[in-house]
Formats: structure tokens, C-alpha cells, sequence
């Protein structure tokens, strides 16, 4: 089961490289959210999976019978999911504003900070 | 939006959703629950009710700047940190107050904090998307 | 002992809050200058209790190593966040010059305070995914910053700065999931123990090269340093200030923890990788910042530039190396900081910061052109002043340990960095301005003109104190030094009762 999805999250990842390198800004945040999708896969799978043993406490906070999966990884997922929310949902702002500005997302042609040299020697 | 039906379900979806996201915030204590999916329920009511009418209206009908909302939370949530301090503790320990059948801590101060500070975050983002486009 | 470790932390956070609070009224300015006041103090009585007892360790919430959250301070990050506190506390003096109350109302304040708490948790904490969150509150408060003002270019280089930190991100945490998957832990002294005893050294260094990607990212070490330049003369002077002082140089700190207490099995090749980049950082930041005509410009390369002698230091891994690694981050803060304040005054008084644009400034200001001076000569490695004592340390060690080319290569840039501070120099301060504009530093009202000019006049002192009495430091790096090459003082500090 963790070789699935280590291979889920392998091919994943190279369909996020692919749409971020497009050049295209919404392209690019989408290849972010499949990528951070697959990292999260890759911690889940790392805490090693054990199906149907939840870990959750019985009444009285008795421990369960059975053993019990590492809640770790899922913390740490519920953790990287809030933050990555975040972020996703900033970029998309700025993704919003780029657009306002620039009347496009090809982050090739957006010259603002760095414009191109109009000659060889600007000083001329 | 310009819907009549969902315009005035949204005032009744608004006290539910606040209301059951409270639910979540308190029974989060011991099972499944808590202050951030608390915080995200009492935020949907109100993104139900800005898609409904307009995120003016929903600011209006919230009254404070969500991002007031939200740094209080925050806010809050470091004192819950704090109060350890009071006890000689390390930073954001736990600490209880029993008294006969009711237990209080400085857990659930902290889970009322993320609680705000979800609520806020999140209305202040819808918001500012609804506005921006 | 925890409280030490933890105010330090506490402060700027709950300064960020009180300070958006009161966002609307002069009070938001003044809570945040005396935050950052405060934050100094806490970080002063850290530093004082780390010289001490080597070590300041605290474990949140009662939950000892390796399963809670623990702060750990040691002299490098105890100097560290000494340093943040000063170029906090000098920043947020000279924004009150600066920031207008539309930005003010937008929380500017509260950001630049969450930055800094990102910032000093990143220094303190001993938990591999803690520093990952701290890294994102870093990240998310200097988005805020960068494009604040909201203008085409402030957005433009926005974009470009987030998309590469982001990929960043992701890698570290996929590097940080990995790196638990094999050993179990997240607690770094923990991880010292369990990496060192893997069996799976294949892996281990695997994971190092992807710890190496993410963290040079955010260093800013070739080749992925290309953010940097773009965005970061596009905010005001304040962020680009703070920026350019401390981001990156949580970026190097990480590299520095990372390949000094994680990941030292494979010396050979890991640390072979740092020194060729750094080599290549130095040498493509200095040219990257010779063709650039533009004030910060040029001083957004310089810091690439100068990322990669402390990455040399560190690559070396030798005693006299990592003073130098240490000095040069000590150094370089203050100066860097300074510099783009300097550009700040200047960008008031000749209306740019194209150096074809203005000029001038020399006969207008002379008072700014003595201290821009400082920070430039100390920049270029002048004697007696604090750059100097830190590229000879560097050099020094880059020639003992055999490395001729990296020792070279650093004389050679440091030589180009004169070329650079040279030509702002002659452009920006001595020849005439030529619009024939002559605004005077009078011209600019009282106050703003105090609180501008202040922290940098501050910044350069403690440049000169460094450059006129560098043994306590050097004492101080050296040390820190030591502790580095010692992680076994750390895992026992962390973790006193032995492996779980």
C-alpha cells in the first residue's frame, strides 16, 4: 500500500512541475495545490499505514485493544493543510491583483520590477 | 446573488451554523471537534450570507472587522499561552481549575482563541476575494 | 529557564496583536517601537543566561524531548536573535519616518512584528517541523509586506518571490516528511542521534540534498537565488530593510543547524556541494550586482554575493571557518540593514534610486554620505571596520583548510565589491545631480528626519564598535563555533536523560 502511494505521490509531483513550469500564474498555483497535495500524501505514507485502527481513545480515555495509528503524521498533515491553505489562498489574491495590474498571468512578461534594457547601454 | 429564497434562508443558515459551530468549539473538548472547525462552521453561515446578499451587508450584519476578530483570537489564544505563567509553569502548559463537577482550563481559553482567530482569517479572506473581483 | 527562551518569542507576537489593535492611532507606532524595545531586553537576558550555561533549553507546554516542542538556544542562536532584536528594534524607529498611515492602516506594524516573531522562532526552535511553521509565519508576513504598497512593481516582484519560496516550502516539508518517515522523530537532537545511527545512509543524504535545495532557496545560494533580485528594491525601504537584513539570513542559519547537528555523515560530498555553490554565490552576486545601475538593486546582489562567504565558512567545516560563518552573519545584518536604510534617506532627498537619475547627494548631505560610507567600507572589507575582520577570518580559513580557489575567489569579489560601493558613491553622492536638484537633509521636517537618521547612525556605530574591538566577538563566534562542532553537548542539553 505505502509503494501505491509513494508512486501516487511521485506521479503527482511531476504533473505539478509540469503546469509550473507553463509560465501561466493560475497554472502555477494549481501545480502548487497538486504539489502540496502530494506532500502530504508523502507524510501520511511515511507514518506507515495501518487501516482500521483509528487512533482515537475509548470512553474514560481507556486505550483500545487493538494497536492504534500514529497520529503524528495526521497532525502534522492537519498542521501543513492549514498553512498551506493559507498561502494558496494568498497567492490566489495576488494572483487577482497581478491580474488587475498586468491584464494577464504570463509571469514572463511581467517586466514591472525588472524591465527590460530598451539598448545595450541604458545610461546612453 | 439576487435570489430571494436564499437571501432570506441565509438569515436562518447564519444562527444555525453560529450556533452548531459553538457546539463544535465546546464538544471539541474531549471528542472529535474543537475551536478551528468551530471557528470554519461560524464562518460558512456568514459566507452563505455574503454570497446571498452582498459581502457589505454581511459586514454590516457582523459588525466588527473580521480582522479585529481574528487578532483578538490570536490574541486570546497567547494568553491562554501565558496564564501558565501564574502557575510557575512552562509556556502554553495546560492548567486546570476543578471545582466539585465542573473542570475549567486554560485549554479552552485557547480553542475560544483559534476559534476567533479561524472565524476572522477566513471572513476576512472571503471577504476581501468577494470584493476584489 | 523555559520563560528565558520563550520571551523572546512571546514578545514580538503579542506586540504584532496590540499594534493592529490600535493600528488607526499614533499608538500603533509606538507599541511597536516599544515591543521591539522590549524584545531586545528579553533577547539581552538570553544571550546573558547562554554565555552562561552554554545552553537555554525550554520545553513548551511541559511535554519534554523528543515529544514536545522544545526551544533551544545556543550562543549562535542566542547572537541571532540578539541581532533580529537590534535590526527590529532599528527598523521599526526609522518606519515610523516612513510608512504612511494608509500602509499603517493596513497593518503594517503587525506584520513587520509577526516577521520578527517568525524570524526569532526560526532561530530558537529545536523541532524540524516547528521551524518549518516558523519558516511559513516568516513567509506569510513578508508577503503581506512586499506588497503592501500595491503598486505594478511591488505586485510584480510579489509574484516572483512567492512562487519560488513556496516551491521551497514545499520541498522542505516533503524533505522534513521523509526525514521522519526514516528515523521517527522530529526533535533535531533527537534526529543527530537517530541519522548518525540509520542504516540507510543512501537515503540520508538523499534527504540532505533536498534539505540543501529548500533551505538554499530561502539563503538565497546559487543557483536559486533569482527571487531575491527581483523583488526586492520593489517595497518600501523599511521591508527591503528587514529583509534584506534577516530573511536570508534564516535561510543560511538553517543550512548552518541542518549541516552542522543533522546532517554530518557524509561531510565529503554534502559539504564539497555548499562550497562549489558558494563559490559560484559570491562570484554571481558581485557581477549580477557590477551590471546593475539602480541604488538597491545593487545592493540585493551584494547580498547574494555575501550569503556565499558564509556559506564558504560553513562549507569548510573547520573551527576558524564557522567563526567566520558566525561573525559574517553577525556582521552582515547590521550592515546590510543599514545600507538599504541609507538608500531610504537618499531615495527622499534626490527623488529615485536609477543612480543615472540622481546625485549630488555628497554636497546636499554630507552627514548621510558619512554614514553610508561605514556601512559601504565595511561592506567591501575596509580596516578597521567589521567586514574586514570578517572576510579575514573567512579567508583565512577557506586558505589553512587547502580550498585556494574559494580563498581566492573571495579576494577577487571582495575586490568588486569596492568596484560596487565605488560607483554608487561617485554616482549617487559625488557628482552633481542632474535635474540640479540640492534638497537639503533640513528640508526634511524635525522628527522624520530624527527617526530616520538615528538608526542608522546607530547601525554604523555598532559597525565601528565591531570593526575597532572585534575580540569579544570573535571570542563569542568562536565559541559558538565550538558549540556547533559539538553536537553532542547539544543532544545531551536538549534531551539530559540520555537517548529515549
Amino acid at each position: 500500500m505505502e509503494v501505491v502511494l509513494a508512486l501516487l505521490a511521485g506521479l503527482m509531483v511531476a504533473a505539478a512541475v509540469y503546469l509550473m513550469l507553463w509560465g501561466d500564474m493560475m497554472r502555477f498555483l494549481f501545480g502548487l495545490m497538486l504539489m502540496s497535495n502530494a506532500v502530504n500524501l508523502v507524510i501520511f505514507a511515511s507514518g506507515r499505514l495501518t487501516p482500521g485502527q483509528p487512533p482515537l481513545l475509548g470512553a474514560g480515555g481507556k486505550l483500545p485493544e487493538t494497536a492504534m495509528a500514529n497520529a503524528l503524521p495526521q497532525a502534522l498533515i492537519l498542521t501543513a493543510l492549514v498553512i498551506g491553505f493559507g498561502l494558496f489562498a494568498f497567492a490566489l489574491v495576488l494572483a487577482l491583483r497581478a491580474h488587475h495590474s498586468f491584464g494577464h498571468l504570463e509571469m514572463n512578461d511581467m517586466r514591472a520590477a525588472e524591465p527590460v534594457a530598451k539598448s545595450a547601454d541604458p545610461q546612453e | 446573488m439576487n435570489s430571494l429564497l436564499l437571501s432570506v434562508a441565509s438569515r436562518f443558515f447564519v444562527t444555525l451554523l453560529l450556533m452548531f459551530s459553538v457546539f463544535m468549539l465546546l464538544r471539541g473538548h474531549n471528542l472529535p471537534g474543537g475551536g478551528f472547525i468551530g471557528g470554519l462552521i461560524g464562518a460558512a453561515g456568514f459566507i452563505v450570507y455574503a454570497i446571498a446578499n452582498g459581502s457589505q451587508a454581511a459586514r454590516r450584519t457582523l459588525r466588527i472587522d473580521p480582522r479585529v476578530i481574528a487578532s483578538s483570537g490570536v490574541g486570546i489564544a497567547l494568553l491562554a499561552g501565558l496564564s501558565a505563567a501564574l502557575f510557575g509553569k512552562a509556556f502554553f502548559t495546560g492548567t486546570w481549575l476543578i471545582a466539585g463537577s465542573i473542570k475549567l482550563s486554560t485549554v479552552i481559553i485557547f480553542d475560544i482563541g483559534v476559534y476567533f482567530a479561524v472565524f476572522g482569517a477566513i471572513l476576512t479572506l472571503v471577504f476581501a476575494l468577494e470584493e476584489a473581483v | 529557564m523555559s520563560w528565558i527562551v520563550s520571551l523572546p518569542l512571546i514578545i514580538p507576537f503579542a506586540t504584532a496583536v496590540l499594534s493592529f489593535l490600535w493600528r488607526r492611532s499614533h499608538l500603533g507606532g509606538l507599541v511597536s517601537v516599544t515591543g521591539a524595545a522590549a524584545q531586545l531586553v528579553a533577547a539581552g537576558v538570553l544571550m546573558a543566561s547562554t554565555w552562561q550555561n552554554g545552553y537555554t533549553v525550554g520545553q513548551m507546554g511541559g511535554w519534554d524531548a523528543p515529544f514536545g516542542i522544545t526551544l533551544v538556544a545556543d550562543l549562535l542562536s542566542a547572537v541571532m536573535v540578539v541581532i533580529t532584536a537590534i535590526t527590529g528594534l532599528a527598523v521599526a524607529v526609522y518606519a515610523l519616518s516612513e510608512i504612511d498611515a494608509r500602509r499603517e492602516e493596513l497593518g503594517y506594524h503587525a506584520l513587520f512584528h509577526v516577521l520578527l516573531t517568525g524570524v526569532t522562532g526560526a532561530f530558537l526552535t529545536g523541532d524540524l517541523f516547528n521551524l518549518y511553521v516558523w519558516f511559513e509565519v516568516m513567509l506569510i508576513a513578508s508577503f503581506g509586506l512586499l506588497v503592501l504598497g500595491g503598486t505594478k512593481a511591488e505586485i510584480d516582484g510579489g509574484v516572483k518571490y512567492v512562487a519560488l519560496n513556496l516551491v521551497s516550502t514545499m520541498l522542505f516539508l516533503m524533505a522534513t516528511g521523509l526525514l521522519y518517515g526514516l528515523t521517527g522523530s522530529l526533535n533535531m537532537a533527537d534526529l543527530a542521534q537517530s541519522v548518525r545511527a540509520s542504516d540507510n545512509q543512501g537515503l540520508v543524504t538523499v534527504i540532505a540534498m533536498m534539505f540543501m535545495v529548500a533551505f538554499g532557496v530561502k539563503a538565497a545560494l546559487f543557483p536559486l537565488f533569482f527571487w531575491l533580485p527581483a523583488s526586492y528594491h520593489t517595497p518600501a525601504f523599511s521591508v527591503s530593510a528587514v529583509f534584506a537584513g534577516l530573511l536570508t539570513k534564516v535561510g543560511v542559519y538553517a543550512l548552518i543547524r541542518a549541516f552542522t547537528l543533522i546532517f554530518v555523515s557524509d561531510v565529503a560530498l554534502t559539504h564539497q556541494i555548499l562550497l562549489w555553490a558558494a563559490v559560484l554565490t559570491m562570484i554571481t552576486g558581485v557581477l549580477g550586482a557590477a551590471s546593475q545601475n539602480d541604488f538597491r538593486k545593487i545592493l540585493s546582489f551584494h547580498i547574494v554575493s555575501q550569503i556565499g562567504y558564509m556559506v564558504l565558512g560553513l562549507a569548510l567545516f573547520t573551527p576558524l571557518a564557522l567563526t567566520g560563518a558566525v561573525f559574517y552573519l553577525v556582521h552582515h545584518i547590521i550592515v546590510k540593514a543599514n545600507l538599504f536604510l541609507v538608500s531610504g534617506v537618499a531615495h527622499k532627498l534626490a527623488k529615485g534610486t536609477d543612480l543615472s537619475r540622481i546625485g549630488g547627494l555628497y554636497k546636499t548631505a554630507p552627514l548621510l554620505a558619512f554614514l553610508f560610507l561605514i556601512p559601504a567600507f565595511s561592506l567591501a572589507g575596509f580596516p578597521p571596520l567589521s567586514g574586514f575582520w570578517a572576510k579575514y577570518v573567512v579567508v583565512k580559513a577557506s586558505f589553512e583548510a587547502g580550498a585556494f580557489v574559494a580563498g581566492a575567489a573571495a579576494l577577487v569579489v571582495g575586490a568588486l565589491t569596492i568596484f560596487s560601493m565605488t560607483k554608487i558613491w561617485a554616482e549617487a553622492f559625488w557628482k552633481d545631480h542632474p535635474d540640479g536638484q540640492e534638497p537639503r537633509l533640513r528640508d526634511i521636517a524635525l522628527r522624520e528626519r530624527l527617526l530616520a537618521l538615528a538608526p542608522i547612525a546607530g547601525l554604523a556605530a555598532l559597525t565601528v564598535v565591531i570593526g575597532l574591538f572585534p575580540a569579544p566577538f570573535l571570542d563569542l563566534a568562536s565559541r559558538a563555533s565550538a558549540q556547533l562542532l559539538d553536537p553532542q553537548a547539544y543532544i545531551d542539553a536538549v534531551m539530559p536523560g540520555g537517548p529515549s
